[in-house]
This record gives C-alpha cells, structure tokens and sequence, in this order.
C-alpha cells in the first residue's frame, strides 16, 4: 500500500507543498518495507518478502560485520535498493515553547545496476520536512528524479539535497560527527534553516551498524548521530521564530529491511538525562505479536543492543484521527536499565492525514527518567 | 305563480353603453327580465334594439355598466372572468346564429365536449340527446359535411349536454330556411322541456317567437 | 387536470385535421434546433480536443518559463531553479517523421510535472519505470496508433532511431507522442536542453528569476484560454454564426406557422371561451401545447442535429487541421447538457416565434369586433420605427469599422450589417412598391402595387430571412470564389518544382541525391529543409530555400525590395509571411534576431510572401545558411525540376530502388490536387451550412406564401366576382411574390458583397493572418439571383396553384362569409 502511495505521486506529479493533499507521504518505516520499490513495487509487494531471493534481482545484500567508513558512508550506496537520511529536532523557543522539526531524504532505486548518468538514472528521491508545535502541524514534501542534480547526497563536501531542501556539511566539518552541518527546507506554510554541531562521534545501532528487523533476516545498515546541538529559526506563516535544542540523525540502508508479515511499528529516539540516548522500536506483526528492538547509547559513546526480554513498550493513551486510534502516550519499561517512563506527546494531532497516513512528532517524558524525543507509528 | 316557481335568471335595471366614433351610445337603458324553470321566452325588437347585447351580457361574454343580473342565486357582476367562464360551463347552454361548431372535431366529439369539459358528461343523456336530434348516422363527420339544419342540432345537443340551467340562443335559426328552422326550434323546444331548462331566444321572427311561451321586445334599450 | 387535457385534444384536433400545417410547424422548429445544435455540437466537440490538447502537459494554461533568445534553455537552468525553490518541471518538444508524417513530440519529467496540469497520463504505479528507463514507453492516443496502422508495443523508426514501444493513452490528443524527458533529448538530439519549463502553483517561498537565471528566461503567464481555442476563435463564432443564422430562421418559419394555425384557430378559440372555457385555462392549455410540439420537435431536430454534426465533423476536422493544426478526434461524443440545452432551446425559440399569437390570443376578446382600417396606420408607424432603428444599427456597423479592431469587431460588422438590413428592408420595398403604385395608371396593376404593399406585413419576416440567406450566400461564396482564385494562382508559383521527395533520413536522402545526378532527365535538386524555433513568444517555421532560378522565377511575393533573391543569398536577409508580418507588425526593412542553437540570428526582412493556411508564422532563408545556422535540420527533403513527360518514370524508378511510399514522393500534379483538396474541404463545411440556410429560407418563404394565401382569399375573392378568371388571378399572384423576392434579392447583393468584403478585409485577416484580394463574381451573383427566383417561384407555386384550381364555390363562400 505504501508502495503503491508513492508511485502514484510520482505518476501523477510532484504536488510538493501540501501534504495534506497528498495521497501517500510515506515514512521511513514504510520505506524500509521495501514496498516503495518503484516499478516493481506491486509485484515485489503481493509475493511478499517471505523468502530471501530479494538480492536475486541484482541489490546488494546487508550482512553483518561490515565496516563503516567515514565520509564515504555519508554518500549514497546505490547497491543497495533503499536509504534515508533523517533528522528530526526537538526545539524550545525563547519564551520556553516547544517544538519538533523533521528533514528526511529518501532514496530508492527503480532497478539495479551501475547507476546512469542523466534522466536514465535509477534513482528517486524524495523529501519530508515537518515542522510541530503544540497547536499546529506542517507538512512538506519533495520528489525528484536522481542523474540530473535536483536532489543527491555527496560525500565529500558533505551535502545532501532536494530541490531547495538541503543538508550541508560547513567549515571544519568532521565526518565522524557528521557537523557542524547546516539544515533548511521550506514549503508553502512554513520553512526552517537550522546549524546543528555534535561534540560526540556517531554511534552505530544494532550489532555494530547492523540492525535485524525480523527473525528471518531482514536487517538493514543503520547509523545514527544523536548528539546534535541545534539553534536556528522556524517560520510559521511568515512568523519567524528563533529556536534551540537538540536533534537526532539516523542514516540506514537496506535492499530488503522488513518482513512482508510486519505491519507497521513504534519507534522512540529519546535523549535521556546525563548525555545517554535509547533507540528502542516495537514491530508489530499480522498475528498480533510484537518484537522489540533498540539500542542504549552511553555519553562515552558505546551503544549496546537491548535484548528482547522483560522489557515492554504500552500504550497508556489514545487519539482518535481521521476516525483512526493512535496510541498517543506509552509507558516504556526496560527493567535491566532500570527505566520506567511515561510519554506524552506534545502535539496529539502530529499527523498525516493521507491515504497512507502516519504519525510523527516530538514527546516529552517523566518517571524514572524525564527527557524529549521523538515518536514515530505507523501501521494504525 | 311566479312566487311558487322563482326565477332561474332575473334581470334588473340593467344597463349598457358602448363608445362608438367618440360617442357614448347606450344600448341598454334599464332592462327587467325574469325566466322561470320550464319556461320558454322569446326575445324581439328590430335591429339595434340590444337584444344580442342583452343575450352577451346575460351569457357573461361582456359586463354590464348597472343592474343586476341573476342566474339561480348566482350574482354575475360578483364573477370574475374564471368564474362567469365556469358559469356558462356548468349552468348554460349557448346557440348562436352561426354555428360556431369546432370544425375539426367530429360530430360526436362537438356534442361530447362542453360537458367533458365541464365535467358532466352523462352517457346516457348524450344518447338521448343522440336520438332525439337524429344524429345518430353521422357521428363521425366532421361539421362542413353537415347541412345546416344539422349543424344547428348538434350545436344545440352541445348546449343542452351537461344539463344547463338555461338555454340562450341567437338567432338559432336565422341561417336556416323556414321548414328547417320549424324543426330545429321544435327540437330546442322539446329538449328545454324534457330538460326543464329555461329557455331564452333572440329572434326577430314574429312567427317563431310565436311559438313560445312568453314574448319580450326590446325597443330602444328597454323591454316595451 | 382531464379538463385541460380535453381543452388540449379539441386544440389538437386542429393539426390532424391540417397536417401540412404541422408539418410546417414541425419542420420549422426541427430545423431551427437542428442546425443550431449540430452547430453546438460541433463546437464543443472541437472545444473538448482544445482543451484536452491544453491540458496535455501544460499547453498555455500553466505558467511557463521560456527562452528570451533561443529556442531551448540548458537543462542546468531547471536544476539551478528547483534548487532555488522553482516548483519547475521540464518539456522537451520537437516534431518527428513516423512513415513520413509528422508528429509532435512532447518529452515530459512525469515526477515533478506540476499536478494542476491536467490530464497527465496515468504514468504511475508500477508504470513509471518502464516510461523513464531506456528504452521508455512512447504514449499516444489510440486514434493516432490507428492512424499509422500500428499495434502498441510497436516501435516505429523516426528521425533515425528506434522510437520507444508505444503504448496507447485515452486521454492524450491525437497526433502528439509523449515521451519521458530523457528519451525526448535522446530522440531529438538535444541533449542537456529543454524547450520550455512548466511552472507549478507552488506558494513555497522562491529567489528571483533574475538572480538564478540571469536574462535569459521570461515567465509566460497562463492563459484562461488555449492558443488552439483562440486560434479557432474565428472558426467557430463562423459556425455559431451560421447556426444563428439558421436558428432564426426556422423561427421564421415557427412564427408564420403558429401565425397561421392561431388565425385559423380564432373561431375554436371563441367557440371554446364561449362554453366556458377561462381566458387564464386556455391560455395554459395553448401553452402545454405548444410547449409538448416544441419537446417533441426538439428532440427530432436533436437527433437531425447530430447527424448534421456527425456529417460535417470530418469536414471541421479536417479544416481546424488544416488551418490551425488541431486535431479533433472523428467520433462525435456528446454531453448530457447538450441533450438538455436543445431541447430548451427549441422550446424557447417555439415560444418567442409564438409570442405575437400567444398575446393575441390573451387579449382575444371573447365577441367580434373588428376594426380593419386601423392595422394600416399600425403598419406606417412600424416601419417607421423599424428604419430609424435599421439606421442606428448601420451608425453602430460604421464605427465598429472605423474603430474596431478585432475579430469579434469584425463579427459584429457583419452581425450589424446583417440587422439593420433585415429591418430597412420593409420599409425598401414599402417604398419601391409605393413608387410603383403611383406610376400605375390601369386598374388591375394599382392594385397590383397597392396589394403587394399590404402583403408586405405578412411577409416581410420571410422576405427578411430570405435576404439574410442571399446575403451571407453573396458572402460566403464570394469569399470562397476569391480565395479559391487566389490560392490557385499562388499554388502554382509555391509548387514550382516538378517532383517532391521527402526521404525518410538523411543517409537515403545522400543516396537518392547521388543517384539523381547521374539522371539526364533531372534538370535540377532543390534541397529544402525546415527547422522549429521561436519568435516573440511563438513557435515559428524557418524555411530553407535554394539559391535557384526556380524560386526567383516562380515564387510569389506581396512584397520586396530589389533584388530580393539576391540579398537573400549572403544569409543575413530573410523573407516573412504575411500572417507573421501581420502578427508582429514588421514590414520590408526591419531587422529581427531569430534564436537558433548557435545563438541569436540576426536578419534584414527583405521580402513578404503569401503562406496561405499555415496556422505557424514562417520565414523563409537561404537554405545553406539554414543548415548552418541550425545543422540539425533533416535534409531529407528536396524538389525536382523534370520535364512533364519524364516525370512518372523517375517517380517509378525512384519508388523502386528506394522504397518510398506515395506520401515521400509525389508529383506537382498531386501535390497541388492534395492541397487543394484540403483547401476546398476547409470551406466545405462554409457551404453546407449556406445551403442549409438556403433552403430553411425557401421554408420560411414558402408557410409565410401559404399563410399569406389563405387570409388573402377575401381580397381576391372580390376581384374574381368583378370578372379576373382564376388564372389570371394565379399570374397576378405568381408576379406579385416574384417582384418582392426579386427587389428583395437585388438588394441582398450589394449586401452580400458588403458582407464578402468584411470577411476578406476583417475576419480573415484578424482570423488567419492573411488578407485576400476582393473579386467579384458577376455570374456568381446572377446564379444566385436565379436560385432565389426559383426559391421564391416554388414557394409560391403552391399557394397559386391552390388558388388556380379553387372552386368557384369556395371563392363565393368567403365572399359571402367574410363580408
């Protein structure tokens, strides 16, 4: 479904602007369900991808033990069928309101193969910017074909753009930290223009930069810099406002990261007090279980994957959009770190409200430990 | 008499002028008329007398200028157009000099339609009306394959099908030759009292008015 | 409720008993709605082609950015402007040759296409890989894929490749083919350049144009209104002319119908008020009945409607083709409200044509009174009236022409003309029959005179119709005449060369050229060649030519200065047709600057020609200048001169050893037989439509005559007692009808030529671009003085021929009757 959302935007044109008119802005969970896969999405989609022979049709397979090298794997790897580059904020003004703020490139390949150069590329790309605050909800998207210079990821200098959406490594940029990096994007009814710096090196997630999705095999590369400092500007209907905080990067990449059973899921980044960060994920499957994955970041860096067990992730409250029920507000306890925590939302209604809608905006929580975040479900 | 049988029509102190060549000319100077259920009168005078006019204004085709005209309870100057319509629909039968039969109906249906019109159309009287006039064998033509004497029948069958209050004829009779305008008058006369009708005819004919119960002459806008 | 329907079976009893009159009615309304809905028919069929060819990809209703100077913009422009937050998407356009007929190509970037473009194709789901990869997916619509004979998944050659598999596409306008940008570039070799960009409606905030592209881009604002639609314009308010035309005059023909049914009715109507029908009742009842005859007739001349659309919609087609290059697919598809809008319009027409009666019969007292010597005075006062308001029209002809300047001007020129002449021209024959009433000295012919004028009443509505049918025929075939004329002679100087080739690439082209040289027979190759760019905003032709006697002799020219053929050598000189001259208001001397690939080309005008029916302006320069200043043009086509008789032969051969079909190469003959085929069909549509016209004014002529006959009889009836024979009468009869059509047809020509003047001097020009030389046609005009006399004379022979044989009988009946 997601896979067939995103190529009709492509076939009926970009409407770039409003997302509230889109038919299918997608996330990258849906991404990664690798039901984006352009052209051969309906077929690849209906046969599922219950067996293993994704790689057969030329994609390169994710395997554990790869070493990460930087900034080569800033760029893109076009092996590969599917990748993102995703930023999201948390924000709070000078008067002390909060905000959240989103940037996402994706990339996806149509078909395997050496990449073309000019309009023959395999490539399309597309862009999400969002912009919360406790009362209003933006959304902007971007699309863009690869080959020509509309949208790309180079390596080195770093920069990652579509049309006027872009992320830029500035002067003294430390490819192990991915900053100081500038971030802007724009839409009809709001745009942002952020610096982010890190004083901490990126950290892999999973088992060193490999992340299993599923029993089966599905997994993806994924890496992340949550350390970000952030000060910058949002315009909301032409009313600019001045902002700081912190943000979150995740960059993964996959050919087939997700089972064809797994219906959507529930995803935390969380800056905990003390400079420690936790990525935790809930996958939710068609016969009603659930696998929980995520991984605990340390100030000094090391990030370790938190084992399945005793730990549980509960809603404890929902809103009803769009006649749907999000679970607005969870209750997160991992025993082994001793963490019980309650979530709540800072704007209930971060919603898409689409033929493939999703949820995705900044939380704050409290109990055993009390930070921000950022909470993302799709699936409902 | 007349107190034990009252008046189906009763004209009083009627009065009518026309405006001809920017004059006023009246044609009427204050007629009082009265016929009784079954009672058949003659209307005479020489011409120019208002005798036709007395008959239009009588059958509600123009209104009068003063006086009173009255058929059963009805008062016509309290009618509108719509209303003194419906009255000669459903209370009077009119006959004039010329036939004035729809020519592209058939006999049949120029009999039949003032009282489908006026919704009271009775089969078996229009039988009757069928029989009595003669008509029977030429139903289906049309009125210009008819002689006069016919056309005359069937527009006075017309006026008697839904079972007027009372008949007005104009010069029934003035088209016709003396034999024939004998029979169809005979005929009028008959249906009238079978019928019970009034019976109200304009002729300048001394010998036909004659042959009815009572005889009004108008002379100068006043019955004489 | 069953009362009015027995008031409405004694009101219809009238028709079975006078069928012809129905008939009349009928026809008179049937053929009002008919050719007014056909008309509309046609014109919304060629509106729906205009609009789904403007929807295709953002013709002129989306906002585009172009090149100031040259035809194409580098495709880096399109990136550097989306970066700049420009919602742009790229269109590569360019023609190609498929089996040697020319297509459009339109390459399209379907992921940023902006979404209010329209009718996109549904390129998505899993279809856009197949249309972006290489090979890519070649779109056209089905009636093109018929066209060439060819099944999709086909993959014809053009321009010397292979062109994508092709894929039929229901929403796309016949004769274009899309293809993704990408592989547009690759088929048209314009790697790295885009014709145009589409600008979306995004209102995301964006820099100037100024500060990412410098000078050299200009913002088009979108049109409400497609060029195609505008181009057309005149074409169409043409048919909806004819329509009108046509509409009024089956009205005509209602109201003297209805006329006549009303007088006939009189006595019924009395009759049936006397039995006690109201006023108000029967007056609904006339209504209904009118109201159910007009539904009734409505929906017939519907159905005639549109199979007049459905014969003349190849005709339309092959002119809005012809003329303007828009295509119109050749099924008729009809809307609902077209269905509606008929039948309400015959309605309403019934009506209007039937107001006069219904009043009457409203204010119809229900006694006789009549008062016969005052209608003449009305009469007076009326054409009084009516010529004061003709002269108000003519002043408002007159300044439109002195002051207008456009095509709706130049309509209403003839909208005016038309009027003012339809209304002076009772009180012209009052007065031309009052003329010869004084002159008459016998007795039978002052009656004569003196009865044609009272006649006049009756019949001036048909004699008005009858001179707006003779006119716009006057017009129209004049119109024709000299552009038939014109185009004759200018085809003969255009098509000088004996024998046309146009090979199907230019390696065959080198082949057949080398081959041709070692031909005895061959006199001379002219090469020629055509390239596409812009001027002013517009896509223009640029024509090679030659440098050869062929041309000098031969081409016609308006004008040019000395020596024009030789200053057109050096490669800075260009000759320019008239629409284009017109167009851009540029004459001999001016200098412009043509984009071409290798920047801006300067050239000096030295010469304007006729270009007659290209919808594209054209320049015309030294051909080796052309393949220099734009080396990609196909130098596949080339003109032989041969002598006559060794023509067929080297068609033969060639045909033979290269394989060329009949459209690559043609002779003279052939060539000036196809164009004048197409020129005559651009018409044909003209003339079926006069002819319509035509004939509904005989209708409308011939129930006025029939009404006129039968109230006419009174006045007849005494002159027969006085001692005429009744065929004496029939001849008087006969004279009379023939003398008013004839006055009438004498002044429909000056008006007809007055109405071909504004055509040639106004319409056209404004309309086409080119202005014709004014002929006129005396046997034409004779020819059509005939045709109305003949029109007049069966109109009136009926009526006459009833009178002729009319028993004496009937004549004493009225006699006696009327008094």
């Amino acid at each position: 479904m997601s896979g067939k959302a995103f190529s009709s935007e492509v076939g009926t044109g970009s409407r770039e602007e409003n997302a509230s008119r889109h038919r299918g802005p997608i996330t990258r969970r849906a991404f990664a369900s690798g039901a984006l896969a352009l052209g051969a999405s309906n077929r690849a989609f209906a046969q599922g991808f219950a067996g293993l022979g994704e790689t057969a049709d030329g994609f390169a397979a994710v395997t554990p033990g790869r070493p990460f090298s930087f900034p080569a794997d800033h760029g893109p790897h076009p092996e590969f069928r599917i990748e993102w580059w995703y930023v999201t904020a948390n924000l709070v003004d000078a008067s002390g309101a909060a905000y959240g703020a989103q940037w996402t490139l994706f990339r996806q390949a149509m078909k395997a193969g050496a990449p073309v150069e000019g309009w023959a590329n395999q490539q399309v790309w597309m862009g999400h910017a969002a912009v919360t605050s406790a009362t209003t909800h933006r959304v902007g998207q971007a699309l863009a074909r690869g080959g020509v210079g509309q949208a790309n990821v180079e390596a080195t200098p770093f920069q990652a753009w579509i049309d006027a959406w872009e992320m830029r490594g500035r002067d003294g940029f430390d490819a192990d930290k991915v900053a100081p990096v500038e971030l802007k994007a724009s839409a009809a009814d709001f745009s942002y223009a952020f610096r982010l710096a890190a004083a901490h090196p990126l950290v892999l997630q999973g088992d060193r930069g490999y992340s299993r999705k599923s029993d089966r095999g599905q997994a993806s590369y994924y890496y992340s810099q949550p350390y970000f400092t952030l000060s910058g500007r949002i315009v909301i209907d032409d009313r600019p406002i001045e902002v700081t905080g912190q943000a979150w990067m995740d960059r993964e990449w996959s050919s087939q990261p997700l089972a064809s059973d797994q219906t959507g899921w529930d995803w935390f980044s969380l800056h905990l007090p003390g400079d420690e960060k936790l990525m935790l994920y809930r996958l939710r499957q068609k016969d009603g279980r659930e696998n929980l994955f995520g991984n605990w970041i340390t100030p000094d860096g090391a990030s370790r994957e938190i084992a399945a067990s005793d730990n549980s992730i509960t809603p404890t409250a929902t809103t009803e959009i769009d006649g749907r029920k999000l679970p607005t507000s969870w209750r997160v306890k991992l025993p082994a770190h001793k963490l019980d925590i309650e979530t709540t939302p800072l704007n209930a209604k971060a919603w898409m409200g689409t033929s493939f809608p999703y949820w995705e905006g900044p939380v704050r929580f409290a109990g055993s430990h009390a930070g921000i975040g950022y909470l993302e479900m799709t699936g409902y | 008499m007349a107190s034990e049988n009252p008046p189906i029509l009763s004209v009083t102190r009627l009065t009518k002028s026309y405006r001809a060549a920017g004059e006023e000319v009246a044609v009427l100077r204050g007629v009082n008329l009265a016929v009784a259920r079954g009672e058949s009168v003659a209307l005479t005078g020489e011409s120019g007398s208002g005798k036709s006019t007395l008959l239009h204004l009588i059958a509600g085709l123009d209104a009068a200028d003063g006086g009173e005209i009255r058929l059963g309870e009805t008062r016509l100057s309290d009618l509108g157009d719509a209303g003194r319509a419906e009255l000669r629909r459903d209370r009077l039968g009119l006959v004039f000099q010329q036939f004035n039969l729809i020519p592209s109906l058939s006999v049949a249906d120029n009999l039949a339609f003032q009282s489908r019109i006026a919704g009271r159309h009775d089969a078996a009287w229009h039988d009757e009306l069928v029989e009595r006039l003669g008509l029977g064998a030429f139903l289906k033509r049309y009125p210009e394959q008819l002689s006069g004497g016919q056309q005359q029948r069937v527009a006075i069958g017309r006026a008697l099908a839904p079972k007027p209050l009372l008949l007005l004829a104009d010069e029934p009779t003035g088209n016709l030759d003396e034999d024939t305008a004998d029979d169809v008058l005979q005929l009028a006369r008959d249906l009238v009292a079978r019928t019970g009708c009034g019976f109200l005819m304009v002729t300048h004919s001394a010998r036909l008015a004659a042959t009815l119960d009572r005889q009004v002459t108008l002379h100068a806008g006043r019955v004489a | 409720m069953s009362r009015a329907l027995w008031i409405l079976a004694v009101l219809l009893s009238h028709w079975r008993r006078h069928p012809m009159q129905l008939a009349t009615l009928l026809i008179g309304l049937i053929s009002a709605t008919a050719l007014w809905s056909g008309v509309q028919a046609l014109n919304q069929q060629a509106r729906n082609a205009y609009d789904r060819a403007a929807a295709t990809f953002g013709g002129a209703r989306t906002a585009m950015l172009v090149g100031k100077d040259s035809a194409t913009i580098p495709q880096k422009l399109f990136v550097d402007l989306r970066r700049a937050g420009w919602p742009v998407s790229p269109v590569m356009e360019g023609r190609v040759q498929i089996g040697g007929r020319s297509f459009r190509l339109l390459g399209i970037e379907p992921v940023t296409l902006p979404g209010e473009v329209g009718s996109a194709p549904a390129i998505g789901r899993g279809d856009l890989q197949s249309f972006v990869t290489p090979p890519g997916t070649m779109l056209v619509a089905p009636e093109t894929l018929r066209d060439l004979g060819l099944t999709e998944g086909a993959t014809p050659q053009a321009n010397g490749t292979t062109l994508p598999p092709l894929r039929a596409q229901q929403q796309l306008v016949p004769g274009v083919l899309v293809v993704d940008i990408g592989i547009a570039q690759t088929i048209l070799r314009m790697p790295g350049q885009v014709s145009r960009l589409l600008v979306g409606k995004s209102r995301a905030p964006h820099a100037t144009l100024q500060s990412v592209a410098g000078d050299t881009l200009r913002l088009v604002a979108p049109d409400a209104e497609s060029d195609l639609e505008r181009l057309t314009d005149s074409f169409h308010l043409n048919l909806t002319a004819f329509g009108l035309l046509s509409f009024f005059v089956g009205l005509f023909i209602v109201n003297s119908a209805i006329g006549l049914a009303f007088e006939q009715r009189l006595p019924m109507l009395r009759t049936l008020r006397a039995c006690g029908v109201s006023a108000r009742m029967l007056n609904t009842v006339l209504v209904l009945e009118l109201v159910s005859l007009a539904f009734v007739a409505g929906l017939i001349g519907l159905v005639c409607g549109y199979f007049i659309a459905a014969a003349l919609l190849p005709d339309v087609a092959a002119s809005l083709r012809g003329l303007y290059g828009a295509q119109i697919p050749g099924q008729l598809t009809l809307k609902g409200e077209w269905w509606l809008a008929g039948v309400a319009i015959s309605i309403l027409g019934a009506l209007a044509a039937a107001a006069a009666s219904l009043t009457k019969a409203i204010r119809m007292p229900v006694l006789v009174s009549a008062q016969p010597q005052a209608w003449q005075q009305a009469q007076r006062r009326w054409l009084v009236l009516q010529s004061a308001a003709a002269l108000a029209v003519f002043a408002i002809a007159g300044g439109l022409i002195w002051l207008g300047d456009s095509l709706l001007a130049g309509f209403a020129v003839l909208a005016a003309l038309m009027l003012g002449a339809a209304l002076i021209l009772p009180m012209l024959l009052e007065l031309v029959l009052g003329f010869g009433e004084r002159r008459a000295r016998q007795p039978v012919s002052l009656w004569f005179w003196a009865d044609s004028r009272q006649q006049l009443s009756g019949l001036s509505l048909a004699l008005m119709a009858l001179l707006l049918a003779l006119a716009v025929n006057v017009g129209v075939s004049t119109m024709v005449e000299s552009f038939n004329r014109t185009f004759l002679v200018w085809l003969d100087g255009r098509l000088a060369s004996d024998v046309y080739i146009n090979a199907t690439s230019d390696t065959q082209a080198t082949a057949i050229k080398a081959w041709l040289k070692d031909r005895p027979e061959v006199d001379a190759i002219l090469p020629g060649g055509r390239a596409d760019t812009q001027f002013g905003g517009v896509p223009i032709e640029v024509l090679g030519l030659p440098d050869h006697a062929t041309y000098r002799d031969h081409w016609p020219l308006l004008e040019q200065t000395q020596n024009a053929w030789v200053r057109l050598r050096p490669g800075d000189t260009a000759l320019i047709s008239e629409q284009l001259s017109r167009r851009m208001k540029l004459g001999i001397g001016d200098r412009i600057e043509v984009p071409a690939p290798g920047g801006n080309w300067p050239l000096e005008i030295v010469g304007i020609y006729a270009d007659y029916g290209n919808p594209k302006g054209q320049i015309a320069v030294n051909f080796a200048a052309l393949t220099r200043r734009f080396p990609q043009t196909p130098l596949t086509r080339m003109g032989l001169r041969v002598a006559p008789e060794k023509i067929p032969p080297l068609i033969a051969a060639l045909q033979d050893k290269f394989g060329l079909d009949d459209r690559s190469v043609a002779d003279q003959a052939t060539m000036k037989a196809d164009s004048r085929r197409i020129f005559n069909r651009t018409f044909s549509v003209t003339a079926a439509l006069n002819a319509f016209t035509l004939g509904v004014a005989g209708i409308a002529l011939l129930t006025s005559l029939l009404t006129l006959a039968n109230s006419r009889l009174p006045q007849l009836a005494p002159l027969w007692a006085i001692g005429l024979t009744r065929r004496r009468l029939a001849v008087i009869e006969l004279l009379k009808t023939l003398s008013v059509a004839l006055i009438t047809a004498l002044f429909a020509l000056p008006l007809g030529l007055l109405v071909a003047w504004c055509l040639l001097a106004i319409v056209n020009v404004k309309a086409f671009g080119w202005r014709l030389p004014f002929h006129v046609f005396p046997l034409q005009l004779i020819q059509l003085l005939g045709i109305a006399l003949a029109a007049a004379l069966c109109a009136a022979a009926l009526p006459v021929a009833r009178l002729a044989r009319m028993q004496p009988a009937s004549l004493i009946r009225i006699f006696v009757n009327e008094r």
